[in-house]
């Protein structure tokens, strides 16, 4: 059973209670990073307090409790994407961009050569960019664009023939930027009938939307722990076991071996095989209390939340602005989430956000990481405000607030 | 909700604004013979091209293009106003004044964000933009054609 109440999701988050500059704290940055609730917070100080040790080391009693609530993890995120093969189909990582480099230096490295190419859109966070860039200069493959329409959606247009050559086709489910959320199943249909393999970056998408990668018919997908109400320090990287124990090691240590001789090492099986040194534990337990969380919202109830958000958010700034704070993104609710870019006329975007920041409103101005995409619609920087489970509409309130005198400042 | 907060005026000063609205010293000289130098701030995308045109010692002109936010772009327009038609060592001296007055210290930090001693009136206009030193963020805003001024002048030996 889920239930979900937006009252009793703020009151389980203590950041909200911060005040800034004498304001209540209005946080609009959850695209960047999300608050955390208690839940998660006391995960990980009681493992801290009571059970911490190393796993898969030692046989002493709190060591084995230490590997029971590392795995345990592991098999909490299978469920909640739903892998088919369960925990052994999730590795964990540092972040998102940790789990683009896993795929692209290891299972790119050994499945892609000279003129392979792997298809990535025009929207795509750096993390799904630059590693594919980096591959490309040792092995030779192809990176090549999906272009983004005028009215902010993946233009899938001319899509048959963008895929010709494709390997892998590499997307995000939902933009950082535009908020816009991409036909990610139709994209897997389209991926596969071409013989390609499809990866989706769900570092915004798994946290806003329920995922589920065998209705989807993913390959691979790579999200990050802190943007989905867990800690900083922890993402994943799930693909199918086949694929997985074909994959060859990416970093090399402790953990990640069967073996080591004078003459080699043999690498262990399974995720360990690319989990090499002491993993992310701490946070392995707060990843975990973060699904049991957002389980008990249900993702469904999470969207439904947002959605609305973010939908009389967009009503309001028309109404409110008149066209001089313009939405970069789609402008309706259509297959869009709560990141929402603006663009205010004649106010840089770091004004916009230090004038906000007096009001205790934390917004994110800059490119966010998506520089090829702030090219493509001649912008240098928006400023970004983003909704989570724990945002309500007095935050739109202060917000629209805290903009207008932005604009009158600078107007 | 209340007014603006003091520290936000004290960043955003009339004369910044004044700065920001109307920039002084806007547009390019031929290059060569002008010195042409770009300065770019990655973070935040601020960019600004600095044209001078330096005779027997003295910046005879100086002109500029960018865009940016309002500290980068008004920083500039303040700076073209106080180094032009300067000898090249008083334009020198102006540059070693902004920068002290653009170095945070961390003891002065830690008391109230409180500004490093500097001759204040000396820097006439340019003290304006003292209040940029208690938001750490925008100091690289307001040093960046400031930045590109001492590239050019470093390029001249
Ligand atoms: C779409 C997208 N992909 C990848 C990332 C990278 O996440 P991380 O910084 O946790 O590696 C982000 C976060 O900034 C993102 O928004």
């Amino acid at each position: 059973m889920t239930s979900f109440n937006a009252k009793r999701v703020r009151a389980d988050i203590p950041q909200l209670n911060r005040v800034v500059f004498d304001h209540p704290i209005t946080y609009l940055d959850t695209a960047s990073t999300s608050l955390q609730p208690n839940a998660v917070i006391d995960a990980m100080s009681r493992y801290y307090q009571l059970r911490h040790a190393n796993v898969h080391r030692a046989v002493y009693q709190t060591a084995s409790e230490a590997t029971a609530a590392y795995e345990g993890s592991r098999e909490a995120v299978a469920r909640f994407i739903n892998a088919p093969g369960g925990a052994g189909e999730v590795v964990f990582t540092k972040n998102a961009t940790e789990s683009f480099n896993l795929l692209a230096k290891s299972w790119g490295a050994k499945n892609l050569s000279a003129g392979d190419v792997v298809l990535v859109s025009e929207m795509e966070h750096h993390a799904n960019i630059v590693p594919w860039f980096q591959l490309r200069e040792h092995t030779g493959i192809e990176v090549r664009f999906i272009p983004t329409t005028d009215d902010y959606r993946l233009d899938t247009s001319r899509l048959d023939e963008l895929m010709q050559g494709v390997k892998l086709l590499s997307i995000t489910g939902m933009s950082n930027v535009l908020g816009s959320i991409n036909p990610v199943r139709e994209l897997a249909a389209v991926a596969h009938r071409h013989g390609a393999l499809i990866a989706v970056d769900g570092a915004q998408s798994v946290a806003h939307a329920p995922t589920d990668v065998v209705a989807l018919d993913l390959d691979f997908l790579v999200f990050t722990g802190h943007k989905m109400l867990g800690p900083t320090g922890i993402g994943v990287f799930w693909t199918r076991e086949e694929i997985l124990d074909a994959m060859p090691p990416f970093l090399g240590g402790g953990g990640m071996i069967a073996d080591v001789r004078l003459d080699g090492y043999t690498p262990a099986d399974g995720p360990t095989r690319f989990e090499a040194g002491t993993p992310p534990i701490a946070e392995a337990v707060g990843l975990n209390a973060a699904v049991l969380y957002l389980e008990g919202l249900g993702m469904t109830n999470v969207v439904r939340h947002e959605h609305a958000l973010a939908g009389d958010a967009l009503t309001r700034l028309e109404l409110e602005f008149h066209g001089r704070v313009r939405v970069i993104g789609p402008g309706d609710m259509t297959e869009r989430g709560g990141v929402i870019s603006l663009d205010v006329e004649g106010v840089h975007p770091h004004d916009v956000a230090q004038v906000l920041d007096q009001f205790g409103v934390c917004v994110r101005p800059g490119h966010h990481c998506a520089k090829p995409l702030m090219r493509r619609f001649g912008l240098a920087a928006t400023v970004r405000a983003s909704y989570g489970p724990y945002s309500n509409t007095k935050d739109t309130d202060v917000l629209i607030e805290a903009l207008g005198h932005a604009v009158k400042m600078f107007g | 909700m209340s007014d603006l907060g003091s520290n936000l005026d004290d960043l955003y000063r009339e004369i910044i604004l004044d700065h920001y609205r109307s920039p002084r010293n806007r547009g390019e000289l031929e290059s060569p013979p002008a010195i042409r130098v770009e300065g770019f701030n990655p973070l935040c995308g601020d960019e600004i091209v600095v044209y001078l045109d330096i005779e027997d010692g003295i910046l005879k002109n100086i002109k500029m293009v960018g865009s940016g936010c309002s500290i980068s772009q008004s920083s500039a327009s303040l700076m073209s106003s106080a180094v032009k038609g300067k000898t090249l060592d008083q334009v020198r001296a102006t540059i070693a004044m902004f920068k002290q007055l653009m170095t945070v210290q961390e003891s002065t930090l830690a008391h109230d964000g409180e500004a490093p001693k500097v001759d204040l009136r000396a820097l006439g206009e340019l003290a304006a933009l003292q209040g940029v030193i208690k938001f750490p963020v925008r100091i690289k805003c307001a040093t960046l054609a400031w930045n590109a001024l001492v590239e050019g002048l470093d390029g001249l030996d």
